[in-house]
């Protein structure tokens, strides 16, 4: 590869560096200290080297547990850090990744600016190297803070478990820079990339939920892991053992995959022309049949509905095949038990790792519909909704069309993986459905909180990214914190019954559905008011 | 005669800009109105606010006799829009677009659009990505005109286009004159403006600097004359109106105001004239004056 085609690399990085000046630090931040306060969160809960052994045997007996968190390699404290926080860390690292990534890259081609920075004195390659390079700080700063943050429990354990969740940020950096060659969209670039980390986590969960845990097997807590587990990008984080007698040749898998997947974006993007991709536009129709705002908006979204539709069935399948064996054994620690039914569960634990999945189903589901309801927010700042709106269309009905999609979707989307886990659970369909579409208040609720930012303060519309974000933060490692009830209770997920279940409270549910309906009401009705921003 | 668009004291503000201070427009039924200003002056904003996108803070806005911000969607069945800057969904064909928006404002005419889609040179079935910035345009003019509406606004309406297709724009407006449509556009095409505009109004700075017809705006802009004497020019300097005079022995070459240039030539027939040319200002010179008023203004209050 000659230099030249790396020309203004160092001053396309300082631009990308420069425009996430605030998203790669606090994004970093929140990631690798979000690990290095484990310690002291789980230090509290489990204070004895003995309450930490029975703790980690029945959580590695539990195969809900093993599901969210992978397997416990150890019942150090550092063990017990990266069981619990290595997974979410690892893909919160590749989802920011692969936003790097695509921002700098593809979409900077699809908006046309790309087109007057490569006029100057910039290689092929150079745009390329300098999202790559930019998503290499964000992930290096991950590392560092949670190596530094973990240093006391144990260098190596510490570094081990920095690399594992940096590299596996890296490892989609370049499946995102992969994509971004591939497709002429960044939308689609970033759903493609976040398939595969869907993908890649499904096959983690499958392949660590499948081992039946057995303390003697391998010679450390929690058994191996399967094939499935070692398919996965997110399994090879987690099968690095940090705090377990590091395995560190795992690292030379993730290396292996970043420098493969680089090299064929590089061979790509160098034999394509600027704006294009490899899948070729095909003329369309001389003639519309779209003939309303609602046509328009499926048209626009179907495409992305289908994704999610085909991922939760998916899903849905996956995990409903992995309930019957969750209730292999159980400890008899009683504040394992305590954890257990806080994650969600009642007596029954397969009942409980239902419970947990349809949860984070709901939680997934969240994004989906917050994504969906931002869509008209995105049309109205790329400047489309304003010779649209010039028409006989009013914009409640503008908005309605998107609207009633982001809603009905993420019902559609609950239906699905309640149908999957049911199919591949085998007994009771009805309830496992029912719990899954129990989540749909809570979903409707952060909906209708987007909904609600962007009628009133359009400039504040994408923090209703960052509150789905927290509900699944809080839903995913918060009840192992020991957080109190009061901040668990900031998610509208923490107010559902624990579904499926003997107890069936319609309080919250008729509550939340209640307070979505007044959210999306004053959402429309500042829509109403406000000026359209252009 | 009705007034199309009628707005008198317009105020928007965004925060700390005032972008409209205290904006008037008048524009009759039936008459094409050039809506001219420097960039930034307000212009785009006037026509969102006539649009119903923005609401007014204060001030009187009236279009076909309604009010847009209240009866947005009723207005916008008469009225067919063309923004400067085209934007596109990605992956829907032209003709999807000119349809969809066709049937939000409430049906267009297939004929037409036929015929228009044939005039422009566009091809319809090429999706929104691959459509160069000017068949963006294009797209959006065929949706506006295709249709038989009261009012056409059009922003810009042919930056990117080449001067054939210009050409066919230019045909297109007087079509719709003809057929006694009101159009308001804004330009910085001059020829364009010239051409076909009944009357125009420049902005400046969210404020109405100048209004009428042409002719009217003629008269108030300089003539620049050129002589050649039989015997030294006298008192011309004094006479009021006389700017950028220049002597060099016989030979003078100064600028009057048009309104002032009967004492100018009585002055100089005074001396005898052996050659004379008279130069009427043209109307990039009108609109430089206007334009370049505000940067001496703005000079002024910086120093």
């Amino acid at each position: 590869m000659s230099t030249v085609t790396l020309a203004g690399t160092t001053t396309l990085t300082r631009l990308a560096l420069r425009r996430d000046r605030l998203m790669i630090p606090l994004w970093a931040l929140v990631t690798g200290g979000l690990v290095a306060s484990g310690a002291g969160s789980l230090e509290g809960l489990y204070g004895t080297a003995g309450e930490r052994a029975e703790a980690a045997a029945s959580m590695t007996a539990n195969s809900s547990m093993r599901a969210l968190y992978g397997p416990v390699f150890d019942d150090s404290l550092g063990g017990l850090v990266a069981w619990r926080f290595g997974t979410f860390a690892t893909v919160l690292a590749a989802v920011a990744s692969l936003i790097v990534v695509v921002r700098h890259t593809r979409e900077e081609e699809e908006t046309g600016r790309q087109e007057m920075l490569s006029a100057g004195a910039v290689g092929r390659r150079a745009p390329l190297t300098a999202a790559l390079l930019a998503a290499l700080v964000f992930n290096s700063a991950v590392a560092l803070v949670v190596t530094a943050g973990l240093a006391g429990q144990g260098a190596a354990g510490a570094l081990a478990l920095g690399l594992a969740i940096g590299g596996t940020g890296m490892v989609f950096a370049t499946t995102a820079a992969l994509a971004a060659q591939l497709t002429e969209s960044a939308r689609l670039a970033k759903g493609l990339t976040g398939a595969a980390v869907g993908l890649a986590f499904v096959l983690r969960a499958a392949g660590d939920s499948g081992t039946a845990g057995d303390a003697s097997q391998d010679g450390v807590l929690g058994g191996g892991s399967s094939v499935l587990t070692w398919l996965s990008p997110i399994g090879w984080a987690e099968n690095v053992r940090a705090f377990a007698g590091e395995r560190w040749w795992v690292l030379l898998l993730t290396a292996a995959a970043v420098l493969l997947q680089t090299a064929a974006a590089y061979a790509l993007t160098g034999r394509r022309d600027v704006g294009a991709g490899f899948l070729a536009t095909r003329p369309g129709p001389a003639e519309g049949g779209l003939a309303t705002a609602g046509a328009l908006a499926w048209r626009l979204q179907r495409g992305t509905l289908l994704g999610w539709s085909l991922g939760f069935l998916l899903g849905g399948l996956v995990f409903g095949g992995m309930a019957e064996g969750a209730a292999d054994i159980v400890g008899d620690n009683e504040q394992a038990r305590q954890v257990f039914e806080r994650m969600g569960g009642q007596s029954a634990l397969t009942d409980a790792f239902l419970a947990t999945m349809v949860s984070l189903f709901g939680m997934v589901a969240a994004l989906f519909a917050v994504g969906s309801v931002l869509r008209p927010h995105g049309e109205e700042t790329s400047g489309r909704a304003e010779p649209l709106l010039a028409n006989a269309l009013g914009r409640i009905r503008w908005a309605a069309g998107h609207l009633l999609i982001a809603f009905g979707g993420s019902a559609l989307i609950l239906a699905l993986s309640g149908t999957g886990l049911a199919l591949s659970y085998g007994h009771d369909a009805g309830p496992v459905l029912g719990a899954s579409l129990a989540q749909l208040p809570a979903v409707w609720a952060l909906a209708g909180l987007a909904v609600l930012l962007w009628g009133t303060v359009p400039k504040a519309a994408t923090a209703a990214w960052g509150a789905a974000g927290l509900c699944l933060a809080l839903g995913w490692i918060g009840p192992a914190l020991d957080l109190p009830q009061a901040a668990l209770n900031l998610s509208p997920f923490g107010h559902l019954p624990k579904l499926p279940g003997p107890e069936t409270t319609w309080t919250p549910v008729l509550a939340l559905t209640a307070l979505a309906a007044a959210l999306v009401a004053a959402g429309l009705a500042g829509l109403r008011r406000r000026d359209m921003v252009s | 005669m009705t007034k199309a668009i009628s707005i008198a004291g317009l105020h928007k503000s965004f925060g700390r800009t005032h972008a409209l201070d205290g904006l008037d427009l008048a524009v009759d039924t039936g008459e094409v109105h050039g809506f001219l200003g420097p960039n930034g002056a307000g212009k785009s904003t006037t026509i969102r606010v006539l649009l119903g996108l923005l609401r007014a803070d204060s001030g009187g806005v009236s279009l076909l006799g309604r009010d847009p911000w209240q009866d947005a969607v009723e207005l916008h069945r008469r009225i067919a829009y063309v923004p400067g800057d085209v934007t596109l969904w990605r992956n829907l064909s032209g003709g999807e677009v000119i349809d969809l928006y066709g049937r939000l404002r409430g049906g267009l005419d297939r004929a037409k659009r036929a015929e228009l889609i044939e005039r422009f040179e566009l091809d319809p079935t090429k999706k929104g990505r691959t459509y160069s910035k000017g068949n963006r345009q294009k797209v959006a003019l065929v949706a506006a005109f295709a249709s038989d509406v009261d009012l056409y606004v059009l922003d810009e309406p042919t930056s990117g286009l080449d001067p054939l297709m210009e050409e066919v724009f230019q045909s297109c407006v007087q079509e719709a004159r003809d057929r006694g449509r009101t159009v308001l556009l804004s330009s910085h095409i001059l020829s364009e403006v010239e051409t076909f505009c009944d009357r125009v109004s420049i902005v400046r700075k969210g404020r109405t600097v100048e209004s009428g017809s042409l002719t009217e705006l003629r008269h108030l802009t300089r003539t620049s004359v050129t002589a050649e004497l039989a015997a030294a020019p006298n008192g011309l300097a004094h006479l009021p109106g006389v700017h950028d005079l220049d002597v060099q022995g016989l030979r003078v070459r100064l600028q009057v105001d048009t309104d002032k240039l009967d004492a100018v030539l009585r002055a100089l027939t005074a001396s005898g004239v052996r050659s004379l040319t008279s130069t009427p200002p043209t109307l990039e010179e009108l609109f430089l004056r206007h334009y370049e008023d505000e940067h001496l203004a703005n000079g002024v209050a910086a120093s």
